[in-house]
């Protein structure tokens, strides 16, 4: 049967899933096709977890009215979602006159943003907030609060699947041709056709916006690396820590806790021509020990569990290779093409607010139909270890599983893992079960779960063993059974 | 639900707690309990199918199964309580050992906790190796619990990083199920695994030991393609201008054990930064009072055979803990220079004898090992090598001990 979707999003990053779901408020048949194997495979995924305030962005931009408007909401968004999320306030802090002055003026351009509450703070203050955090003196933004970016895509996307949308990994597109005033939308697996598509491609949204016949823009790429601390060394820190920003508001290395008790070290900030190398290399990490103890004073190289790397898709100005703003816009000539180009940083924060203008850019042109079964409540995954002793006796009686640990670093048991295997997007590489559960997060990194994680999955998803794929597509774990 | 009492509760039913459990039985304790995460009784020898255990312990070299199942035998015939599939989330103060299982949370308050709850593997995040995040990079021990329990073929084409000897115990296992072993690097100018091991896993079947090198670089976006291996000068930094490329499948991660220690934080048991095991005194008692530990949980031993002999000296002090024997307070400090990594006990009373357990940093040659008290040498013993790879046993009888000054430990 021929299938016509109303709308189809490119790109299950967290622009995509919050279109998605924002989307699915209405009476639409929509689609989000994703060139990995599950949502915040790139840059969604590969970031410090932050929710920004909005005071470094150029007062009126498109980035610093969704920061403001996306933070002031965040709320009510981690509660309908069920995802975890911390209003823990910022330190932005300095050692010299220079950066006092830095300091200065965005704290104005906070202030001209509408950001709430900032305050200089002395070395005094600072302590009392934050013993761990380097620095003389401090630019205190309590508006700033951490959130699991894996845990937000995750909701965004399971929400709008379960408002209606529809997904599909492993579709990279390859083409996009307009034909009976439709697109067909040609990917690595099939023909998609829709009367409107919105480009959330992240990284590649200047590729997929010169597939729709919009040419011109142009996406760098800068790469950051990080370093991920033992839960031994967050117990220290309360907030994240950032160094004062460079003159265009550009944030060197900082520390961020993370909700689950770590610390993230990073981003460097390095320009790359190749969109998919994550690699970490040996002088970032260096540079990464020594700022790393600036921001955090109890800094232990022994502490470091892991690194990775994101790239963020800044676009910038051909000419004069400057960062631009935000760009969504719909053209006369491509029309039922809505375009996001060069959503980066703050792009967890921005995610919904920008959703609300893709779709009200869509309603300058039609009318839309509310979808009165829409529900914007989605219930995560039940944390068994951050359970009292009552409520978990209480689990362990009601599903035996409970009671089965999988991963003995985060205490996550078979439940959790069943529930993250069978999610409703389908998806089910060990690295879409991580996200799902922390499982294989901790500081074995998978040493004691992950042969029972990928078992599990072969069980109860009827894979074969070279059919386990860690986390791409190609990415299979093993070559088969040691004997038949 | 109350907590149940015991005299004693062992945390882990591998080769340290099977050994305390038999041992303690035998001493007469009778009320004790072993609680094991894994479905049988045996802790990681379950997947050493290899042989080359008891030589020690019993004279005879036996496989890992076959050596663990002496133990398991011996804790049935002695009617000792286990419970498996049961894994320990906390410990509470007061020594209370709280363990989840399929049957609910289990909760038992205990007169003395035995800590043998092993060692994990360092990972590649822990030593920060350069590059991409393909699928195929394992470390040893995962591996062989793929392919040994779990009938799971990692790849084929594979390069070992490290010379632990569960690195060249794999590289062994993958030549044997058909896969092509390139080369084993080691950063070290010497090999970290025992010489038997080099002899029986990689020169048998002409598989390369590389010293002094190491990976600089993982390379693939999906699957591992291949890697990058430079030289090390002395300070273990590569040297620019010496890599060399290799492609392969699968890269096999031998690069040191890590006591395994979270639940002794949780109850606050001080740790030694240089074991990442507790501190223990010649009872093999923690700063804690009724919570000992042995075996790998302890420090990271060479042979099982001796991870069972410290688990059988600890059982006789819990034996006497739970007796209500005072133990003796020991206030004896051992210190070590720098080439030696540590000693077991860090500490002891003057009132026992005792047996020093030992690392040296790097290899020796017709050396001596010199036990110190007040610059006064008190114990001289001669050895025709010491390797890091090896632990060093040297016994002490209290009547060597001129004072209670502390002891230092010297090798040269």
């Amino acid at each position: 049967m021929r299938q016509i979707y109303d709308v189809i999003i490119i790109g299950a990053g967290v622009v995509g899933s919050a279109v998605a779901r924002e989307f699915s408020r209405y009476k639409l048949r929509t689609a989000v096709l994703e060139k990995e194997l599950d949502v915040c495979r790139e840059t969604s995924g590969r970031n410090s977890g932050v929710l920004h305030a909005g005071f470094t962005y150029k007062t009126g931009s498109l980035r610093a009215q969704c920061a403001v408007e996306g933070n002031a909401e965040f709320e009510k968004v981690a509660e309908e979602l069920d995802i975890p999320f911390k209003r823990t306030g910022k330190l932005v802090i300095g050692f010299t006159e220079e950066h006092m002055q830095s300091l200065l003026k965005f704290k104005t351009l906070g202030e001209a943003n509408g950001v709430k509450g900032l305050e200089l703070i002395n070395k005094q203050r600072l302590e009392a907030l934050d013993s761990s955090a380097g620095g003389e003196f401090a630019m205190y933004v309590p508006s700033s609060g951490i959130l699991n970016p894996f845990e937000y895509n995750i909701a965004l996307a399971e929400n709008a699947k379960q408002n209606g949308v529809d997904f599909y990994f492993n579709n990279e597109v390859i083409g996009i041709k307009r034909e009976e005033e439709l697109y067909k939308i040609q990917t690595v697996q099939n023909i998609y056709e829709t009367r409107w598509v919105v480009n959330c491609a992240g990284l590649n949204s200047a590729v997929v916006s010169t597939m729709l016949g919009i040419d011109g823009y142009t996406i760098g790429g800068f790469k950051g690396e990080y370093f991920v601390m033992d839960k031994k060394a967050g117990k220290y820190m309360n907030m994240p820590v950032y160094p004062a920003p460079d003159s265009k508001g550009g944030f060197g290395i900082h520390a961020t806790p993370t909700m689950d008790g770590n610390i993230l070290i990073g981003p460097s900030s390095e320009f790359v021509e190749d969109f998919e190398d994550y690699g970490v290399t040996p002088p970032v990490m260096e540079d990464l020990l020594s700022e790393g103890a600036t921001m955090f004073k109890p800094f232990r190289r022994e502490d470091i569990i892991r690194s990775f790397s994101g790239i963020r898709p800044k676009l910038i100005d051909k000419e004069t290779r400057q960062p631009l703003d935000f760009v969504l816009e719909t053209r006369d000539e491509v029309p039922y093409v809505i375009n996001l180009v060069g959503i980066e940083s703050p792009g967890l924060t921005s995610a919904l607010p920008l959703a609300r203008r893709t779709v009200a850019k869509l309603n300058e042109k039609e009318d839309l139909i509310p979808n009165e079964s829409f529900n914007p409540i989605r219930k995560g995954i039940l944390r068994f270890a951050e359970q009292s002793t009552e409520v978990k006796k209480k689990l362990i009686a009601e599903d035996p599983n409970y009671g089965e640990i999988i991963c003995r670093c985060e205490t996550i048991t078979k439940a959790e893992v069943l529930q993250a295997v069978h999610n409703c997007l389908g998806v089910d590489s060990i690295m879409s079960i991580k996200n799902r559960t922390r499982a294989t997060m901790g500081r074995c990194q998978g040493g004691y779960c992950e042969t029972r994680i990928a078992e599990i999955i072969q069980e109860e998803k009827k894979k074969k063993r070279k059919e386990i794929m860690q986390s791409t597509a190609g990415s299979y774990m093993f070559e088969g059974t040691v004997r038949d | 639900m109350s907590a149940i009492k015991k005299d004693v509760v062992i945390i882990g039913g591998g080769p340290a707690g099977l050994a305390a459990a038999v041992q303690l039985r035998k001493k007469g304790i009778s009320d004790i309990l072993i609680l094991e995460r894994e479905k049988q009784l045996g802790g990681i020898l379950r997947q050493c199918i290899h042989d080359g255990f008891g030589l020690t312990r019993f004279k005879e070299t036996l496989s890992g199964p076959e050596y663990s199942q002496r133990f398991s035998d011996e804790v049935e015939k002695l009617g000792i309580e286990y419970i498996t599939e049961a894994t320990v989330i906390d410990i509470a103060s007061d020594k209370k050992v709280i363990s989840a299982s399929r049957k609910g949370l289990l909760e038992y308050d205990a007169k003395a906790i035995v800590l043998a709850m092993g060692c994990r593997e360092r990972t590649r995040g822990a030593i920060s190796i350069p590059g991409t995040r393909p699928s195929g990079v394992y470390n040893a021990g995962v591996a062989q619990s793929y392919i040994n329990l779990h009938n799971t073929m990692v790849g084929k084409d594979v390069i070992i990083l490290g010379s632990g000897d569960i690195g060249m115990i794999m590289a062994r296992r993958l030549t044997l199920e058909g896969a092509k072993v390139k080369a084993v690097f080691e950063i070290q100018p010497y090999p970290s695994g025992l010489p038997r091991n080099i002899e029986q896993c990689l020169n048998d079947y002409g598989i390369p030991l590389y010293l002094s090198h190491t990976i600089t670089k993982i390379k693939g976006h999906s699957r591992l393609e291949g890697i990058t291996v430079a030289q090390v000068d002395r300070n273990l930094k590569p040297i620019p201008g010496t890599e060399t490329d290799y492609s392969c499948d699968t890269l096999i991660l031998s690069v040191g054990l890590i006591p395994e220690n979270e639940l002794s934080l949780a109850v606050s048991v001080e740790l030694d930064n240089r074991t990442k095991g507790a501190l223990v005194d010649e009872n093999y008692q923690t700063n804690v009072e009724g919570i000992f530990a042995a075996g790998n949980v302890l420090h990271v031993h060479d042979l099982v055979d001796f991870v069972s002999l410290e688990a059988e000296n600890l059982a006789e002090a819990v034996a006497e803990y739970i007796n209500g024997v005072k133990l003796p307070e020991c206030s004896i400090n051992i210190t070590t220079d720098a080439n030696i990594g540590y000693t077991i006990p860090q500490r002891i009373s003057g009132e026992k004898d005792f047996k020093l357990s030992m690392r040296v940093r790097k290899p020796f040659k017709n050396c001596e090992v010199k036990i110190l008290q007040k610059d006064e040498v008190i114990k001289t013993v001669k050895l025709k090598k010491a390797l890091p790879a090896e632990m060093l046993h040297i016994k002490l009888e209290k009547t060597q001990l001129k004072s209670l000054e502390d002891i230092k430990v010297v090798i040269a």
